[in-house]
């Protein structure tokens, strides 16, 4: 599955692949942290909520 | 108005899709090209573009829904590392079979066939597993011998050296987790698909990892092969981040929603709901093959709602349940 060839023949196109995958990344650990940050907040609250209490 | 070149309706819609698929995918580790690859054809992506940027898509949610895992300690990155390496090796002698069926002109009909059988095998095993399993399944982290499959038990009675311990208290031989390994990542080239439905039950059923542990673990190994995958497509201009973005907006807060349940639901009811997601896949897939055979399009869309109805009704169960469990445990500790 591993397709030496590309690695291998990466320039230019090789740079704007790996920065489109790293926005992918970065979006990831962005929302990660921030729903994160949204779940310590009100996570308690709406779990309570739910409990029905 | 418009957002990343895209309607404002178009994104809601995407945000939605990306929170349902999340659901699923941090509640079973398996889901994402499944379901978004298909959807994206039929809104007339090009091929190219449907499969990269649903790779993409698995891979930014993998990230988000492994570290969820982790946070819960339910990712064993020593299982993980041995899986990607067994699974690596399986996946080229997959596209080898593959290409040599393809020489003979019997890809296409054998593999349709494999995809269905598999799919619908598995979900039938499962859901009847789990039916019959009653209440079982108490413990999260740690397995009761009693729940161990039969066939876990047999691999593992092989004490052949290396023995490696894994999370939840299981040893098992250094060569039946790679043979494991190499058979589900073979299935997995020879089916061109990322493989979750396979290695999710097969590390569960033949290794014996506790559910929450396999479906950790399986994320885990999703991080690597959607992250080669979709930078393989990225180098061919199939990564549309407009897709991507939105999709994983939605499907972020979906993964925590879906991660967190697994710690909620009973053990049981995961893999009910597990077996009938494949289920409705299987059907899904039959349905569109026979409108390949026939040259019947409107069977492709019959094949898209029942994924998508079924991704529906299976992630609706999962917070159902959900909320159902934190109810009963507010009812079982309240005093009487």
């Amino acid at each position: 599955m591993v397709d030496l060839a590309a690695f291998t023949s990466m320039g230019a196109d090789g740079i704007d692949a790996a920065m489109l995958i790293g926005a992918v990344l970065l979006e990831a650990a962005i929302l990660y942290v921030g729903y994160g940050a949204v779940e310590e907040a009100f996570g308690q609250r709406v779990v309570e909520r739910l409990r029905g209490e | 108005m418009e957002i990343l070149g895209l309607s404002l309706a178009m994104v809601v819609l995407f945000v939605g899709f990306g929170l349902l698929i999340g659901v699923l995918f941090g509640f079973f580790g398996m889901g994402g090209s499944f379901l978004v690859t298909p959807a994206l054809l039929v809104m007339g992506y090009p091929t190219r573009v449907a499969v990269g940027s649903g790779l993409a898509f698995v891979f930014g949610t993998s990230v988000i829904a492994t570290l969820k895992h982790r946070d819960m300690g339910q990712v064993d990155y020593k299982l993980g590392v041995l899986m990607i390496a067994g699974t690596t090796a399986g996946i080229e002698a997959g596209k080898e079979i593959v290409l040599h069926l393809e020489t003979l002109g019997l890809a296409g009909s054998i593999i349709s066939v494999t995809y269905v059988v598999l799919l619908g095998g598995i979900g039938a095993f499962v859901t009847y597993e789990a039916l019959r399993g009653g209440d079982g399944g108490e413990g999260i982290n740690d397995v009761d011998a009693d729940d161990i499959p039969d066939i876990a038990k047999k691999i593992q009675s092989y004490r052949i050296p290396p023995m490696i311990s894994l999370r939840g208290g299981v040893s098992v031989s250094l060569w039946m987790i790679l043979g494991v390994a190499f058979v589900t990542g073979l299935l997995s080239g020879f089916l061109g698909v990322g493989g979750g439905f396979i290695r999710m039950p097969a590390l569960f059923y033949l290794i014996g990892v506790p559910v929450p542990i396999a479906v950790g673990t399986d994320l885990f190994e999703i991080v690597f092969s959607g992250g080669l995958g979709s930078f393989l497509y990225a180098l061919d201009g199939g990564v549309d981040l407009s897709i991507v973005l939105p999709l994983l907006a939605g499907s972020a807060f979906g993964a925590r929603v879906g991660s967190a349940a697994t710690s909620i639901v009973d053990e049981d009811e995961i893999k009910v709901y597990f077996g009938l997601m494949l289920l409705g896949g299987a059907l899904a897939v039959a349905v569109r093959e026979i409108g390949n055979v026939y040259g019947i399009d409107a069977l492709n869309t019959v094949s898209l709602v029942l994924i998508l109805g079924s991704a529906l009704l299976v992630s609706g169960a999962v917070v159902y349940s959900s909320i159902t469990a934190l109810r009963e445990e507010r009812q079982s500790s309240s005093p009487a």
